[in-house]
């Protein structure tokens, strides 16, 4: 299942060059105070049919991320590429088309989905507003329904959301994302709000849906755990850049970047022992994205750092291992 | 004295009442806590841990139809006695808390050290002079710079403001400090942080800790027992050690195999099924219908049974390995 990013063919189905999404911050609703630097210089491509992962913390960018890529957020320079075609170039119909090609499953499915509507007709609106044929749309609906496991499709379509217990609700979401049979789907944290024995049930379900349909799957997390067996390669997100990417053993396995060492050092598995050590953590929090840190953005709390180097340049691309790349300047020693 | 728990609860009931009947959010609970220990109480959302907390502390809705069993705080079963004098002399004197999501309860317009002091100002009516020299002490505890006392709460982050929220809770040095879900809001590296400061509070103020959670790998990180809800019931209860390497009940092992790994090749499992309706649980064992082991018995409601000195379970498995 790791093997699919080199089997390939060469062109990506999303290709983001030196990406920048930035807000800006006025004072008195008026003077330009400065920018927050959601995302800030990202680059990456995505072949068709892979699935990956984006891992940072909050205030990170991640979610700023994918709602660039979605188009919800306007990017302040760079370009996005999907399919051959230029993000910064549509509008209109082609903008429509292209919303109808990357679906959306959103975070918090209570709150994803509107109280006063059906199921059926939650995932008939996507329909309608891409003109589908009334005549198609049952058919659709039944089969995405059917898709997601919500079977007999007659005992959902008139609930309403309030009605379906959480894992339920998130096959919902995931069922409106799919019912214009996208070529890219872009999941942010889409089991942080449910169960553990639901998580493992909506994680399966996605990943069969990919592979099925040979969809490009895009995970947005917090929680690199949650995800590893249902992801091919890993980007590590910190302060608005990608700082690390890899395949994800060989990220879990042999992480580069002092960043992405804490992140896993702090994850925890169920273990007695947990209680009597502590973990390891960088101190300090993470920087503002208004007045981002000089040099490498982790130096201000790296326990790595070169003295005279960090603080002042900006680490280039490194490549570490096969297909694994780190930002970081102990890569060329 | 050492001997008497900290915290002693014997069939503890809260019932609801909605429009479709009476709901059994917490159905006959039973545990102890010792001094200076923690206690981890795990389970899935609508297990009822959340009203067992607020049970505890007696935060409670209007709409209770039915609060029955003993709270034994410090050996004073506190059940009998009134709203009034619960407030005088256990809420944040014997018993403090940290509630879901505590962090968002800050009032934005008061400074973070006024309000953390206050439990101190209002329950054991200290002059101001002490209550901001032991917010500063508290706030080095928790690990908040002391000059962060002189702001207001959307200049803190949110760990920030999690751990003000817990300084709060110390402040007052009591025997017992209840959190529900402390750190599911917050990051990896934060919530490692924060877990990293209740370990060495427990370890150098000898506070005991009950910790009500829905997260596994958490739970461990500061569990030295563990109680397991479903349903309204503690289904199983054990030490953590027993716990997280060999638990007893089945819903116990698939809910440990459910729990992603980091470091683990094999993939987590789900649990099939749904938790029962709590307005009307099934007579016999609550977890009967998902349970692959289930057989004639768990048509009867299962007692808890000793499966060491140290574990019990509620599951008709374990009927030959001991009584109650």
């Amino acid at each position: 299942m790791n093997a699919t990013a080199e089997a390939t063919a060469p062109e990506p189905i999303l290709s983001v060059r030196n990406l920048r999404t930035w807000f800006t911050l006025r004072q008195w609703g008026f003077f330009k105070a400065g920018d927050v630097r959601a995302v800030d210089d990202v680059s990456f491509d995505l072949a068709a049919g892979e699935s990956v992962a984006f891992v940072g913390e909050s205030g990170c960018g991640k979610s700023t991320l994918a709602r660039t890529l979605l188009g919800l957020n306007k990017p302040t320079a760079g370009e996005v590429v999907f399919e051959g075609q230029p993000m910064s170039r549509l509008w209109g119909p082609s903008l429509k088309r292209y919303r109808a090609r990357v679906g959306y499953v959103q975070q918090d499915p209570y709150a994803a989905l509107p109280p006063f509507m059906n199921i059926a007709q939650i995932l008939a609106e996507p329909l309608k507003i891409h003109g589908v044929p009334r005549a198609e749309r049952e058919q659709r609906i039944d089969n995405a329904l059917a898709e997601v496991r919500l079977t007999p499709s007659s005992d959902y379509r008139n609930k309403f959301p309030h009605m379906l217990s959480g894992g339920q609700q998130q096959r919902v979401v995931i069922a409106r994302a799919l019912v214009l049979q996208p070529a890219m789907l872009i999941a942010d944290e889409p089991v942080s709000m449910l169960d553990a024995s639901v998580r493992v049930e909506i994680l399966e379900l996605l990943n069969r849906i990919q592979r099925e349909r040979q969809l490009t799957l895009a995970f947005i997390t917090h929680d690199l755990s949650t995800v590893r067996h249902y992801t091919d390669r890993v980007f590590v997100m910190y302060a608005g850049q990608v700082i690390e990417q890899a395949p994800v053993d060989e990220l879990i396995d042999n992480p580069h970047h002092p960043y992405t060492q804490a992140l896993l050092t702090a994850l925890a598995d169920p273990d007695p022992a947990n209680a009597h050590r502590d973990r390891e953590v960088p101190g300090g929090e993470p920087p503002s994205l208004i007045h981002p840190p000089t040099g490498c953005r982790f130096h201000p709390r790296c326990p790595k750092m070169i003295e005279g180097k960090c603080e002042t340049e900006v680490p280039p691309e490194f490549e570490v291992g096969e297909g694994h790349v780190s930002e970081c300047w102990l890569a060329p020693r | 004295m050492a001997d008497r728990p900290v915290l002693d609860v014997r069939d503890l009931q809260l019932h609801y009442r909605t429009r479709t009947g009476s709901v059994r959010a917490v159905d006959g609970v039973d545990f102890q806590v010792q001094r200076g220990e923690a206690l981890v109480i795990l389970g899935e959302s609508g297990c009822g841990k959340s009203s067992l907390a607020k049970a505890l502390l007696r935060v409670l809705p209007r709409n209770i139809s039915h609060l029955g069993g003993q709270v034994r705080v410090d050996g004073m079963d506190t059940m009998h006695y009134s709203e009034e004098w619960f407030r005088r002399n256990i809420r944040w004197q014997r018993m403090s808390f940290v509630m879901q999501a505590a962090m968002n309860a800050l009032n934005p317009v008061v400074r973070v050290g006024k309000q953390v002091a206050e439990p101190l100002r209002v329950h054991q009516g200290a002059s101001k002079a002490h209550a901001q020299h032991r917010a500063r002490e508290v706030f080095e505890l928790v690990g908040i710079p002391p000059d962060f006392l002189q702001r207001y709460p959307f200049e803190l982050s949110g760990g920030m403001r999690q751990r003000a929220v817990l300084a709060m809770s110390l402040i007052t040095e009591p025997d017992l400090v209840l959190m529900d879900e402390p750190t599911s809001a917050l990051d990896v590296l934060t919530q490692a942080s924060i877990m990293n400061r209740l370990k060495g509070i427990k370890r150098d103020t000898g506070t005991s800790f009950v910790l009500i959670t829905h997260d596994v790998a958490t739970s461990s990180e500061l569990a030295d027992r563990v109680a397991l809800m479903y349903a309204g019931r503690i289904v199983e209860h054990a030490p953590a050690e027993t716990f997280f390497t060999d638990p007893a009940h089945p819903y116990a092992k698939l809910l440990m195999s459910s729990v992603p790994r980091l470091r683990q090749h094999e993939r987590p499992q789900s649990i099939p099924g749904e938790p029962p309706s709590l307005a009307e649980p099934p007579a016999g064992c609550r977890f009967a219908d998902r349970c692959p082991q289930a057989f004639e018995r768990c048509g009867e409601d299962p007692p808890a049974f000793n499966v060491t000195d140290e574990q019990a379970t509620r599951c008709w498995l374990y009927a030959d390995g001991g009584t109650s």
